[in-house]
Order: C-alpha cells, then structure tokens, then sequence
C-alpha cells in the first residue's frame, strides 16, 4: 500500500553512476587519483588525441562482475561497448563510451529495511541494468577571473580532463520506489553494497557517487505520469529534500491545470528548489551504435566463478547467517551488517562474550549513538570489541546491573581503563550479597507499612514504592532481580 | 633505386644514409606536384645521422637509412600532421603513430627508416582522387592534368615521381590500391586488423587499415613486414597475428595457383583499355602457370551504398573531436559555445567532409539505425561470406582496380555520387577487411597506368605479393617512369 | 528516402555544422542523390544475418582484449597541450558553460 502524497503516488526510479575504485581509468592507463593538478591526469587517450584508441581496463570489468553477483543479477556472457554522440567540452571525442542494447549486467535486486510509521517493512528494489561507461571531465565555472589570459572579458570556462575516462558503472532500478524514504533507503543500501564489496569508496562529496532521481506522480491506478529526472544529488539529506520538493511542485503543477514536461532539473541547497535546467536540444538524439574500436566483451563463466569464489561473504549472506547463527532478528542482521567493519566488530564481541542479542543491542544503541555524535566511524571506536564483550559479560555475570553498565561504557568510552578497573574506581559493584540486601529490605518494609499493607491488600503497583528507597538504601548497587525476588519472598 | 637496392648499398656502405636522404630533399624541392604538406630537412638530416651511427654500429634495422614519406593521417611527432585538413591547422602530435614507429628509428626497435617528410592526401582521406585537400591538389606525375587517384594521392605521386622510394598510404575503400593503380605504383592494404591503427586519425575505424606503396611488390614485402603485428596494448581492433617475414616466398612458384575472375568486374562499366591491360596481365599468368577460374561476387554492386552508409556513419563520430577545444583550429568570432562549434568545423572541414558527416550522423540518427546502418552491417557479412564461398574455387581473386584510368581534373566536376561509383571494384575487400594489391599491368587511354587488383584470403598477404612479384619478373611495367622523371 | 530542409537543418545541428543558406541547398540535393542509390539496398532481405562490425569475424571470434589495471601513463600536459587553442593554469578555456 503505498503512501499517497495529496492523494497522489510518487514514483521514484534511480540511476546511479558510482566511480570504480581501479587505479587507471577504463580505457587509457592515466591514474583516477582524486585532487591532482587539472589535466596532469590526462593522456592523450584522454584528451581525445588524434589517433588515440581506447584499450579496455580488466578492473573495471572485475568490478561490475562483483556488483552483479552483489545484487543476484545475470551477468552477460557477451556485452557490446556502444557510443554515445553529443557535444560538451567535457566530452573530448565528442561521443562516451558507454553501453546501450547489451549491458555487461542485467537485472537484479537490492532490498533494505523501511521504517513505515510503526513497523519496519522490507522492500526490494528491481534493478533493470548496471552497465560500464566512461565518466567525463570538469567544467570549472566559478573563477571568473579565467579568461583573462586571452582578453575574454565575459569569462570563460575551464574544462578539466582528469575525471575523463574514470570508470563507471550506471547502475539503473526499475521506477519501484514509492517515496523519497524509500528512495533514500534504497540508495544508502546502494551506498552500502559497493563499498562493502570494495567497488567504490562511496566518497559522495567527492562525487564517487551520483544518483539522479526520475520522479513522477499519479493518481492511484491511473497511468505512469511524466517524469522529471532531478540530476546530480549528492548527499543523502538532500536527496530527500530535492524528491519531497520536486513531488509537491509537480502536484501543483497539475492540479492548476498544468501538464508535467519532461525536463532534467537541479536541486539547489540555498533555495531548498528544484529547477530546469537550459533545455538541451528537442529529445536529444545520441545516435548510439556498437564502437567499432571494441569487440564484444565476452566473460566465460570459469571467471563469474572465480570472481564468486574470492569475493567476501556478502552483506546480505552474512546477514541471513547472523540470524541462523546467532539467532538474531532479521532487522538485526541488516543493521550490523551495515559495513564490513561494523559486522566484524559485532562477531568479535558475541564470540567473546556469548550473548549476541546483548552485543547487538550494545552496538546498534550506544555505540552507534556516541560514533554518530563525535562523527566517528566504527574502526575508530574507543571503546574495543573486546572491551565491549568483557562489559556484557559483567552484566551477565550479575556483577553489575544495567544502569552501572552505561556508567561504565561511558568510562570505557572515556578510556578511564579496562572493565574491572572502572567498575572499581567507580564503586559500581551490584550488591549481590543478599545478607547485607535483606537488611535494607527489611529497614525499608519497616519504614513503608502503607505500601506493605496495600500490596498485601492485592495493588501490585504498590511495590514500586518499595523498590524505589531500596535501590537509593543500596545506592544503586542493589541487583533488581534479587531484588523483587526477596520482596516476594518476604511478603507473600 | 629500389628500396631493397638502397638498403644494400647502406648496409654495403656504398653511400650514407645522410647522402641518401640529401639526395631525396634535393629531388623534392619545390614539392613537385603539390606532394608534400610538410618537409623539415633538419629533422631528416638528424635522422639520418643516427641511422648511419647504427650502421657503422652493427646495429642497424633492416631497412636503416632507407628514406620513407607518411601519409598525412599518420601522427608524427616531430612533423606537422594535418590529415589534409585545415582544421588541424598548427597540430603537433605528442606521439608517433605505431606504423611509423615501426618503420623508423632501429634504436626503438624500427626498421630504421628516414621519414622526408609528411604526404599530402583527401582530407580526412574521403576521396578518390586527391582533390579534396584543404591544400591543394595533388598532380598525377604521369601527367600533370590528371588526378593521381587518392585518397593517398601524395603518397603515390611522390613514388611514382621518385621524390621517395616508398611511402605509406592508407585504405579504407580503395585508397592505397587505386591512386597506386593511376600512377603506376605498387601498393598493398594487408587483412583489418593486421597493422595498428594507433596515431592513424581514423575515418572509418573498421575499414582503415595502413600499408606501403613502393614500386616492387618486393619493396613493399619489406615495408609490410615491418608494418604488420600485433599492438595489443594501444589497438584493441589489432589482431594477435604474428608478424611475418613477407618476402620469404615471393619467388615461390604460382604454378597451379587458381585465380578467380569475378564476373561482377568485368561488365559494362568497365572501359576498353582498362579490360585490355588487365587481359593482359592474366594472360601473363596464365604463362606462368596460373588457373584461371571464373567466380562470382554477387552483391559487388550493393558494396557502393553499404559502404557509404557504414563509413560516414563511423566517420561522423570520429569526427567529433574536432571541436576547437583542445587542439587544432577555432573560430576567431562567435557568439558562444555552440557558435564556437559550429564556426570552427565550419570553417576547418571541406565539403566532402561535412557532405559525408552530415550523411553519417543521418543514418545513425533516430529512426534511421535500423534501415540504413543495421541492414549495411548485415549486407556487408553476407559480402563477406561472398569471399569465403569464391575461395572455395580459387587462391586469389583478379580483376580491375577502378573501371578507368585516371580522369582529367574537372571530368567529374560537382558529382560526388559518380566518384562514389568508380570505387565498385575496392571496395568489397574493404569491406570483408581482405587483403588487397594493386599492381602496375599496363597502360591504358592517355599512356596512363593501369592497375590489377589481387585480392587474397585472410593473412594470405604472403600469397598476393608472391603473385605480385611473379608478374613483375615476366613484365616491365613497374619499370617504367613518367616522362621527364 | 527523400530529406527535407529541416532534415538538413536537424542534421546541421546534431553535427554541429553551420551552413550558409546555398551550402544547406546542395548540401540537400547531392545527399538525396546519394540516397537513391542506397534503395537497392534496402530491398535485400536480411533476414537471420547478424551485423558485421570486426571484418575478420568473418572467419574468426573477435572478442575484447582486457589489460590490467596498471596506471602507467606519467604526467605529460605540457605536451599534450602544445597544439591548444587556449589553456590557462592548465585548464581548456571554453566560452562560458550554462548549465
């Protein structure tokens, strides 16, 4: 059932260029280091030469085969490189290599967690294709002292080559997605399955990351409305913010009578607006062919195989075995296996201390919490794996209650020391001593006859002001279950 | 001299390779009939003087000292490369094309040969008689009213005058086998693949292939040789073939050779002395012991349209890159950058070359692909598999070059669909990537050459030049000179 | 298939060529002539052929040769730049780029 915006339903589809993490570009041996000196990264393959060739990159096949098998999908036995024709500076051979009838990767899923009011609903997204492509170099717009070497008073642009022929693959979903919650959950867990598998540093300000959202909207049942493709989001917050803008204006839009064109717009982050950008040519007209510079990129399956074989449990895999293993709940599982390094800090606590379900509650609620304040990334965490899993075991072990725990953790956290050493220096040993906790139970049910007497009279709330004075007699080292135990026992 | 006679008298050390090569920039002073779009005597000169620096070392190439001419699509370093263009006004490329590594400096594994200088051609090698260059024609030495054929015009005149003793052309549809065939030159367009395209400014990428054009069939064994091999790390079109020693058996025998006459090239369109001279030279093989077979090649005629569609189509997207960006001309006025664009191609292109781009981004466009590019692809497999069934019956196929001598400048005038007519004969080779040669078999109306074509099997590039030097040593017509040379 | 002036002029555009008006007429002309010939072809059934784009797929499988992944190209923009209409601080000048 999907959510309707002003009676309307959103439909969201992605397409996603993420950067693959080789180390020269697709098709010439020029380095995809980020930052460097502008077209000092340019060879002449790059710059469009004449005469140049392109020679194709194995990485960068190596890596949609890993992103095909990530995402469950068919990995072509024989995909055709295809190009693109227009004109950008950008664009030195004035066409990009990219793939069009015959993708390298085809079909596919990606499915993620959604919090939908009170529940928490699993969705899957199809994915349509995931092809290689080149990417393109930069326009430098802004400095508008450029120009001035050549009299150009009106300023010019400066185009950079260093990003021209970075590797990409665009990876394209069928237009599932129902709301921009969905859309932004889908590309998190995007985000979140190229760099587990080490495809892509997910570096989005560094545009490692491109999403660009088709969004249209229509009455429940009625056709597929006109889409307009929001280009170029690059952080997660505003993705959001570009999809719920985009959706009320195109609903505004028709309700006064307006039909939606199609257009590719920008969202601007001062404004919080979504705007068309300069009206490219009338449906521009890529006149793709097959580039006769590439044969037919075959990949046999002995190497599917091989690929299958190195690579890493993926996260979905070892999801579904933290919940046999470990006995986990499924949304559980989706959440430590968020990232390679959250995963493995999670196995090593529950392996050393025995109580998963504990080890993650630990990790999904304080540790998260304080990683997300100080914006720090898990490796990065003060507070180890094993210290965390010498923690659970000290509340397992009833040496401390719950309450103390967090006391603790924050002086882990802290770095006051190891376990025994602040449960110490903090005094925070539980009273588990019952001689000593039956004396001060016995001093407060002297003390409160009225609660005494109405619990006995069958108000079993009347305990609470018992409890209460007992754990303050005890300054809080009193263990609760031994707790009630005893006061049942001593009342009846 | 040849170029097999001028490597043995340098390696003899009969002469220098510095006298060599100041022999052939006296000869081309003046840059007789217009053959030549760049010539640095220094740049020679130095060259030269390695070469005789490798020589007097023991480490010579097998072709040190032995002068050479690029055609102006190759990309060379240390001379101008224009591709007959204006557009590329003022280029100077950072690297040199494979091909002329492969010919040039021994100490980087060449064959050692010195480049004179940069040839002229049709721009962007769309022609078929070298009217087409942005700077201006180029004249048939044979006689000077006449198109020396192209688009390697300049290449052919300048052997065919001796201004060089070889030099390199290249071929998309014809364009090594034709202006050899109207000046009287032999010339050779080896299997696709097997010469690297790299630094070769591409027209049609999957038709474009370079080779030599020298006066022997010998000389140009020696020149493909060290041409041909793979470039598996620049050229992903170039094929894991072995480079191979071409002239080890051009004096084989052809006894029992079977070569196919295709009926398709020996109909109406083909002019009397044309016919007579290339009687003439099977006859010859016939005298040497060759079969003549009579073959058919069905679709010859459908090669025209399939490809004129498939080579503007490609060649409208290579193209592309001129673009007043990053190298080359551009507009001194516009109004912006879409101005920018449009004036600069404009104004650097000639008309056969925005007739062709315009024709390629046509039917590459919207709607289009599948009626003209597609079905031209399909068409042009089904020429192919026309080869493979004749070389059931036959080793080599024989027949014209072009339907006539070379015509006088202006015969023409204003038609390009009648120059596009006179390719029929070179361009289903073309099109199936075959190996093809022409080689001088006579003279037709006006004493001008005439030209055979030999078309061989895949890799059989051995096997055409084999025949080529047979015919050579029974008759003396790649002997001959033009007047006054 | 017969083209018309705004085919020509769509065309122009794609490509971007600018043609004077006289340039566009026997741009058009001499192109439809060339389309005639080209009816023949379009009349050969195709049908079950695949596209030929490698020559020598004719005889053999052409497939993409894969090089690794090694970043050996060294900093050449000085030269690689040598033939630019216009360069400052190391970047192509273009006319301005509206987006």
């Amino acid at each position: 059932m999907s959510k309707l915006v002003q009676g309307y339903e959103v439909v969201i589809g992605f397409e996603t260029h993420a950067q693959l993490s080789t180390k020269s570009k697709i098709f010439s041996r020029a380095s995809v280091a980020f930052g460097a000196e502008p077209n000092t990264q340019a060879c002449a393959v790059d710059m469009a030469l004449p005469g140049t060739l392109p020679v194709m990159n194995i990485g960068a096949v190596e890596r949609a085969i890993e992103f095909g098998l990530a995402i469950n999908a068919h990995i072509a036995e024989r995909s055709i490189f295809a190009r693109k024709n227009y004109f950008y500076p950008d664009l030195p051979k004035g066409y990009q290599i990219s793939q069009f009838e015959i993708p390298v990767v085809q079909g596919g899923e990606v499915s993620f967690f959604l919090e939908e009011g009170k529940e928490t609903v699993r969705k899957t997204v199809r994915l349509e294709r995931a092809h290689l492509e080149e990417d393109a170099g930069k326009s430098l717009h802004e400095d508008s002292s450029l120009g001035a070497s050549i009299g150009d008073g009106r300023g010019q642009s400066g185009i950079d080559l260093n990003r021209a022929g970075t590797p990409l693959l665009e990876i394209v979903t069928q237009p599932d997605m129902r709301s921009s919650e969905e859309a932004v959950a889908y590309a998190k867990e995007l985000h979140k399955i190229v760099t587990w598998i080490g495809i892509c540093d997910g570096n989005m300000q560094e545009g490692s990351f491109r999403c660009d959202a088709n969004v249209s909207v229509r009455k429940p049942g009625g056709q597929l409305g006109t889409r307009r493709e929001i280009k170029n989001l690059n952080s997660f917050k505003f993705m959001q913010q570009a999809i719920d803008y985009e959706v009320r204006w195109q609903i505004d839009q028709i309700e006064d009578g307006i039909a939606i064109q199609q257009a590719t717009v920008l969202f601007d982050t001062d404004t919080g607006e979504t705007r068309a950008m300069r009206t490219k040519e009338d449906a521009a007209d890529y006149r793709y062919f097959p580039d006769p510079d590439l044969p037919p990129l075959v990949i046999g399956r002995d190497w599917v195989e091989r690929v299958k074989g190195e690579m890493a449990e993926l996260p979905r895999v070892m999801a579904e075995r933290f919940v046999q293993d470990y006995a986990l709940p499924e949304y559980d599982a989706t959440q430590l296996t968020q990232s390679k390094a959250v995963a493995a800090y999670f196995e090593a606590t529950a392996k050393a201390c025995g109580q998963a379900k504990l080890a993650s509650n630990w990790i999904m609620g304080e540790v998260s919490r304080r990683l997300n304040a100080s914006e720090k990334s898990i490796e990065q965490a003060p507070v180890s794996a094993a210290q965390l899993a010498a923690l659970i075991g000290r509340i397992s072990d009833n040496t401390i209650s719950n309450n103390a725990a967090r006391q603790v953790f924050e002086g882990l956290w802290n770095q006051e020391g190891d376990v025994d050493v602040i449960i110490e220096a903090k005094g925070l040993k539980q009273m588990n001593d019952t001689g000593e906790l039956e004396k001060i139970i016995d001093e407060v049910l002297a003390a409160n006859p009225k609660n005494v007497e109405e619990f006995k009279a069958g108000n079993a709330k009347a305990l609470n002001g018992l409890v209460g004075p007992i754990m303050k007699a005890s300054k809080g080292k009193a263990n609760p279950g031994q707790v009630n135990a005893l006061l049942m026992k001593k009342l009846g | 001299m040849t170029v097999a006679e001028l490597a043995q008298a340098l390696k003899t050390k009969q002469a220098s390779a510095v006298e060599v090569a100041t022999g052939f920039l006296a000869r081309l002073g003046g840059n007789p009939h217009n053959a030549f779009l760049d010539i640095d005597s220094e740049v020679t000169l130095a060259q030269a003087q390695a070469s005789d620096a490798r020589l007097a070392a023991g480490t010579a190439g097998p072709l040190e000292g032995v002068p050479v001419g690029h055609k102006d699509v190759f990309v060379t370093r240390d001379f101008a490369t224009t591709a007959g263009s204006k557009i590329l006004t003022g280029y100077r490329s950072p690297f040199d094309a494979t091909l002329v590594q492969k010919l040039g400096a021994s100490a980087s594994g060449g064959a050692g040969m010195v480049t004179v200088g940069k040839l002229n051609c049709d721009e962007f090698a769309m022609g078929s008689a070298n009217e087409n260059s942005a700077f201006g024609k180029v004249t048939n030495p044979w006689d000077t009213a006449r198109v020396p054929g192209g688009s390697s015009g300049g290449s052919a005149a300048a052997v065919a005058a001796r201004l060089v003793p070889a030099a390199t052309g290249t071929d998309t549809g014809g364009s090594i086998r034709q202006p050899a065939s109207f000046c009287g030159i032999t010339g050779i367009k080896p299997t696709y693949g097997r010469a690297s395209r790299y630094g070769m400014i591409a027209y049609a990428s999957s038709l474009d292939q370079g080779g030599p054009m020298a006066r022997t069939a010998e000389d140009c064994a020696l020149l493909l040789s060290a041409m041909c091999g793979p470039d598996l790390d620049r050229d992903s079109t170039s094929l894991d073939v072995p480079a191979e020693d071409f002239t080890a058996s051009l004096k084989n025998s052809i006894e029992g050779l079977r070569i196919g006459i295709p009926k398709e090239f020996f109909g109406e369109g083909l002019s009397a002395d044309v016919r007579a001279a290339v009687d003439g030279a099977l006859r010859e093989y016939e005298k040497l012991g060759a079969k003549l077979v009579p073959i058919s090649l069905p679709r010859t005629e459908l090669s025209i349209p399939v490809y004129y569609i498939i080579a503007p189509a490609e060649a409208s997207s290579n193209l592309s890159r001129f673009d007043g960006v990053k190298f080359g001309h551009r507009a001194k006025d516009y109004t912006d950058l879409v101005d920018m664009y449009k004036k600069t191609r404009a104004e650097g292109f000639g008309n056969e070359v925005k007739r062709r781009i315009m024709t390629g981004a046509y039917v590459l466009s919207h709607g289009y692909y599948d009626a003209y590019y597609l079905q031209a692809q399909k068409i042009r497999r089904m020429i192919a598999d026309d080869f493979q069934n004749a070389f059931k019956e036959c080793d080599v196929i024989a027949g014209p070059v072009a339907p006539s001598v070379a015509w006088k400048f202006g015969e023409n005038a204003g038609d390009p669909v009648a120059d596009y007519l006179a390719d029929i004969f070179t361009l289903p080779a073309s099109l199936a990537g075959l190996p093809g040669m022409s080689v001088p078999a006579g003279f037709g109306a006006g004493n001008m050459p005439v030209g055979l074509q030999l078309i061989g099997n895949y890799f059989k590039e051995a096997q055409l030049l084999n025949a080529a030097h047979r015919l050579q040593q029974a008759t003396d017509f790649h002997l001959q000179k033009p007047a006054g040379v | 298939m017969s083209l018309t002036p705004q085919d020509i002029a769509r065309i122009a555009n794609l490509a971007r060529l600018e043609l004077q008006p006289e340039e566009s007429e026997r741009m058009l002309t001499q192109i439809n002539g060339f389309f005639g010939i080209v009816q023949a072809m379009q009349a050969v059934d195709t049908t079950g052929i695949e596209p030929m784009a490698h020559p020598v797929a004719a005889i053999q499988d052409i497939t993409l040769r894969l090089r690794p992944d090694v970043a050996s190209e060294p900093n050449q923009r000085d030269l690689n730049q040598r033939s630019a209409p216009a360069v400052e601080r190391g970047l192509f000048l273009v006319p301005k780029v509206i987006e």
